[in-house]
């Protein structure tokens, strides 16, 4: 699933009373927009006395990545309720890409904690330079010269209309 | 035990997905699944250029003279015997100008699996009359040999 970045800006509607209510924004992932306004309400309905029935979304833009060819390292502070309460964490991973980092996140947390896309809200992303990088997984690629070997070499049919459930032969998996 | 490391510069052949057959060069390493790559050349040379964007776990960063610079997963990537020598994440130009020294094409195109692809990619790219053709060539050569063979054994015999 494709994680998209959104910019959402959004408001109480005016009323007599108000008549300039304050203008809220956030920045979230969703993988559409009417994903990424709803999430919108479901955070501002937890921080102020706002629904999307009394409110409007002024803008709602797609953020995208500055240097998609550039790796990077991103922490993401996270907050997931698990079976037994709410947690905070701290993971980190390299992609090249804000969004990439986030659905490998949201797909880690689904895998290792059972933690489906509803509980987990992000707390703060960053870009983390590799001097302050915490996690050993992350470290190990900060190596000019990395070198390693494959160890085993994955035997695929280069499509998937040739692929059999049946071969004459063993696959020979060395490299 | 390993010959053939996952390292910068290292020569890469695709063998899965879009870009198919194509010599790529591992630019950077971004996880255990996924390298940043280059394309080198293609063996096919037609197609254009397209944009990889592939995210599973184990990745390198891959790059090529035609080719957009990508993610892609080393489950796609065939190591070869061929290394370049380029810094960390190359600027294209840097990348074609290492390329064009370490002689990558040529190299690959006289290696034994290069000549192997090249050869698949002839025979199934022949139209009925190159197959007759062949059938000819096979049947003069199957000929020769057999002459050659009653020889050796007529010399055995007497």
């Amino acid at each position: 699933m494709q994680f998209h970045q959104y910019q959402v800006v959004g408001r109480a509607l005016p009323t007599d009373s108000d008549e300039h209510p304050k203008i809220y924004r956030m920045k979230l992932w969703a993988t559409n927009e009417v994903r990424a306004k709803s999430k919108f309400w479901y955070f501002l309905r937890k921080l102020k006395k706002v629904k999307k029935s009394n409110g409007q979304v002024l803008a709602i833009n797609e953020i995208f990545e500055k240097n998609p060819t550039k790796i990077k390292n991103y922490g993401i502070w996270l907050r997931y309720q698990s079976r037994t309460g709410y947690h905070n964490m701290y993971k980190e991973y390299r992609d090249t890409t804000l969004n990439g980092a986030v659905e490998q996140m949201y797909t880690e947390m689904a895998s290792r904690h059972r933690v489906r896309f509803p509980c987990i809200q992000i707390i703060k992303t960053a870009t983390i330079p590799a001097k302050l990088c915490k996690r050993d997984n992350t470290k190990q690629f900060h190596n000019s010269k990395i070198k390693f070997p494959l160890m085993v070499k994955k035997v695929r049919p280069p499509t998937r209309k040739l692929k059999t459930t049946y071969k004459a032969s063993r696959p020979n998996l060395f490299m | 035990p390993f010959k053939r490391y996952v390292e910068i510069g290292r020569v890469a052949l695709v063998n899965y997905g879009k870009e198919y057959g194509k010599l790529v060069v591992i630019v950077d390493v971004v996880d255990q699944n996924r390298v940043r790559t280059k394309c080198v050349i293609e063996l096919n040379p037609s197609s254009s250029c397209k944009k990889l964007k592939l995210s599973p776990e184990f990745e390198a960063l891959v790059d090529a003279p035609d080719m957009v610079r990508g993610q892609m997963n080393f489950k796609r990537l065939q190591l070869t015997d061929f290394k370049i020598d380029i810094p960390r994440v190359p600027k294209k130009k840097t990348l074609i100008e290492a390329m064009e020294k370490a002689d990558v094409k040529n190299k690959w195109e006289n290696s034994s699996w290069g000549k192997k692809l090249i050869v698949q990619k002839k025979r199934a790219s022949l139209n009925d009359f190159d197959r007759f053709k062949i059938m000819l060539a096979k049947i003069k050569k199957a000929g020769v040999v057999r002459q050659e063979l009653a020889k050796l054994k007529k010399e055995n015999a007497s």
